[in-house]
């Protein structure tokens, strides 16, 4: 049985991340092509960065990521609160498939819709260029919500209501007792909302490719339309730098995550 | 913790910040050209070619002594930027859609008619070899017969690309004595080595050249014969791929493909073992071509624009870098040009340019009945056999299911019983 849940997990481990692996591997071949592998060499990454237009598209993809996950944790925090404040059992229920309803539609349906509701609101306003950075950053602060309360809503509920309490109690306005005593015992719930919106929001296609205007063109987009002929092989290597630079972060937040537990323990041990 | 999450919260906030500051000031009062074409279509500096968007912007404050912006996006396919346009959303000044996309949108009145005293390179142009005296077919507006709405980009045509040493050797000489047809394309000697095309025009159109019927045809019965034909290709058909193509030929995986001759030459530069022939039957030839969509906000500019492309510098260098077919005469002719097409494949330029025996058709736009019956009959194609794997997956996903529910019973059963020892130990 051991053995086998342990092949088990190498063959999912090997599922997801042979792909990637090969894609790293391959952005440092120096000849440009899967077919062989004619050495080692970083040229392919200094070709990508005289790509003006791919770092352009980066540099909008990481703009419209933080942004979107910055506004969508803001709002989503507020209304995660607003949820677990709720006392009607029933409007609480509703609201809360609401939010949901973002996250179960397919993509291609909230991105059509989403297109033809900025096109008539525009055409409404009298607006020529409609699309752009604004209506993006509508668009994927919509679609992360639900993840963002999703991931806050849980910490709201495991919350102890008698601390908020005990806070007034002792002379905190609701306001204080709030940022003093409740957002430090959800904050884990709400970088862990404001990763997987960043994530979410960086890699989006399908909502991007409807919202978006030649004005303000991410990376999904701008690496799909290279497909109409050959996709250049510095692509792979500027992928390899994002898994690369995500993987750092990643295990950033764990080890940060782990020292301050571990000086945690410490302190207590130390009482 | 605490500490170390707000730190990181106040960083993201901090950069976004930034990045939003900095990225506002480039803005400004600067005029924009909108230019939309498809993806790895122009000459953008990389590997050492000229940036082609940036010379135009120099060459235009030299010459203007104002500052303007090239605004320069892409798209994937004919019907992505057709919808993009129509959407209304965005005003491109700048199209470079392929002929019967040409023909549609002037038929829909989206194009506006160009001020030719503004384009004297167009005297550069010379596509009679392609298109023969006179106007191309996809830009006649029949109100407006005397004027121009488009200027070729490039033009290209499709060809099978076969691995010589994948091939008979009684194959090889047919091909080499110039006799090779789209009947290897249905040999079941290569039975998973063929590729086709990923796209229903261009596949059905493989199908329509073999059985010799016109790629435009009005005749349902024709299109119904080539669904047959396909049909029967498809038991032997490695896959329907497209941009795949490049990796599948160039790695060995695959012998014969049908794909643009421009795009040849890339495979070729990976792999020496690649031939590419033009069938006798016949084949498609299309024409990418730039317009001035009449929502444009800077036409004159754009006419600039199109200048600036037809003029030798250019247009050499997106010859060079696109390697499709280039309708200018002064880049066809320039030595640098031939030289650079030659290095990359002997035959290179006779390739491009020696289509004088072949029968070559266009692609018209078809009517909505046409369209409608294209995409029901390329959907025939597809599901048939996918009914057979689709009802293969479910069978394995339930299967799968099951074997699952019973583990997950199995061991939650044992866990409850050893509880209940533990308990009666106690």
């Amino acid at each position: 049985m051991k053995t086998l849940s342990r092949i088990y997990m190498w063959l999912v481990f090997a599922l997801l991340y042979a792909p990637i692996l090969v894609l790293v591997v391959y952005s440092f071949n120096k000849g440009g092509s899967f077919a062989e592998y004619t050495g080692v060499s970083f040229y392919w990454y200094s070709e990508l960065f005289h790509d003006s237009a791919a770092l352009l598209s980066l540099k909008n993809s990481l703009m419209l990521a933080v942004s979107a996950a910055a506004l969508s944790t803001l709002i989503g925090t507020f209304a995660a609160l607003g949820l677990d404040r709720m006392r009607n059992r029933y409007l609480k229920g509703a609201i809360n498939s609401a939010t949901n309803i973002p996250m179960m539609n397919p993509d291609i349906v909230t991105g059509v819709s989403m297109m033809l509701l900025f096109v008539a609101v525009g055409g409404w306003l009298k607006l020529t260029d409609t699309l752009g950075f604004g209506t993006m950053l509508i668009a994927h602060t919509t679609f992360c919500l639900p993840y963002v309360i999703l991931s806050v809503l849980p910490r709201f509920r495991q919350f102890d209501k008698s601390l908020r309490e005990a806070a007034m109690d002792l002379g905190c306005t609701p306001a204080q007792s709030f940022f003093k005593v409740e957002l430090p015992q959800i904050l884990p719930g709400v970088v862990s909302g404001l990763i997987m919106a960043f994530t979410l929001s960086l890699d989006d296609f399908v909502i991007s490719h409807f919202v978006s205007s030649p004005d303000f063109q991410t990376l999904p987009l701008y690496i799909y339309n290279q497909t109409a002929h050959e996709v250049k092989f510095s692509m792979y290597a500027l992928c390899t730098l994002i898994i690369i630079a995500i993987l750092a972060l990643l295990l950033l937040v764990n080890f940060a995550g782990g020292i301050g537990d571990r000086t945690k323990k410490r302190k207590e041990a130390v009482k | 913790m605490k500490r170390f999450l707000t730190t990181f919260l106040v960083i993201c906030i901090l950069s976004f910040l930034f990045l939003f500051f900095t990225s506002c000031d480039s803005g400004g009062n600067v005029t924009t050209l909108y230019v939309y074409n498809w993806g790895e279509y122009i000459s953008d500096g990389s590997e050492g070619s000229l940036d082609v968007n940036a010379a135009f912007e120099v060459w235009y404050e030299q010459a203007y002594g104002q500052k303007i912006k090239v605004n320069y996006s892409t798209f994937s396919s004919n019907e992505d930027m057709y919808a993009k346009l129509v959407s209304g959303a965005t005003s491109y000044d700048i199209v470079i859609p392929s002929d019967y996309m040409v023909e549609r949108l002037l038929k829909e009145d989206m194009l506006r008619p160009l001020n030719t005293a503004n384009i004297p390179n167009l005297q550069n142009i010379d596509m009679t070899a392609v298109i023969g005296e006179g106007k191309p077919y996809y830009d006649i507006d029949k109100d407006h017969s005397d004027k121009t709405y488009s200027v070729p980009y490039t033009y290209g045509t499709v060809g099978i690309i076969y691995n010589k040493t994948m091939l008979r050797a009684e194959d090889l000489a047919k091909i080499e004595a110039g006799e090779g047809s789209w009947d290897i394309m249905w040999d079941e000697h290569y039975k998973g080595n063929i590729l086709q095309f990923n796209n229903s025009r261009d596949a059905f159109a493989t199908a329509m050249f073999k059985e010799g019927y016109l790629v435009n045809t009005t005749s349902e019965a024709e299109w119904r014969a080539a669904l047959d034909a396909l049909m029967k290709q498809k038991p032997i058909v490695q896959g329907y791929v497209m941009d795949e193509i490049y990796n599948k030929m160039s790695s060995g995986s695959a012998a014969l493909a049908p794909y643009y001759a421009g795009d040849f030459f890339t495979m070729y530069e990976d792999n020496e073992d690649l031939g590419f022939f033009y069938p006798t039957e016949g084949t498609n030839v299309f024409v990418d071509a730039m317009c001035i969509p009449n929502t444009s906000k800077n036409p004159e500019l754009a006419e600039l624009y199109i200048n600036f492309m037809l003029s030798e510098e250019a247009a050499t260098a997106n010859a060079e870098y696109i390697c499709y077919a280039t309708p200018n005469k002064l880049v066809r002719e320039s030595e640098d040009y031939i030289g650079a097409m030659e290095e990359l494949h002997p035959d290179a330029m006779s390739i491009l340019y020696d289509t004088d025996g072949i029968q070559l058709q266009f692609y018209e736009n078809l009517d909505e009945e046409q369209l409608v019956l294209l995409n029901n009959l390329w959907e025939e194609l597809k599901i048939e056999s996918s009914i057979g794997s689709a009802i293969m997956i479910i069978a394995c996903v339930i299967a799968g299911a099951a074997i699952g529910l019973g583990i997950f019973f199995f061991v939650r059963r044992r866990r409850r019983k050893r509880y209940t020892d533990t308990l009666w130990e106690n």
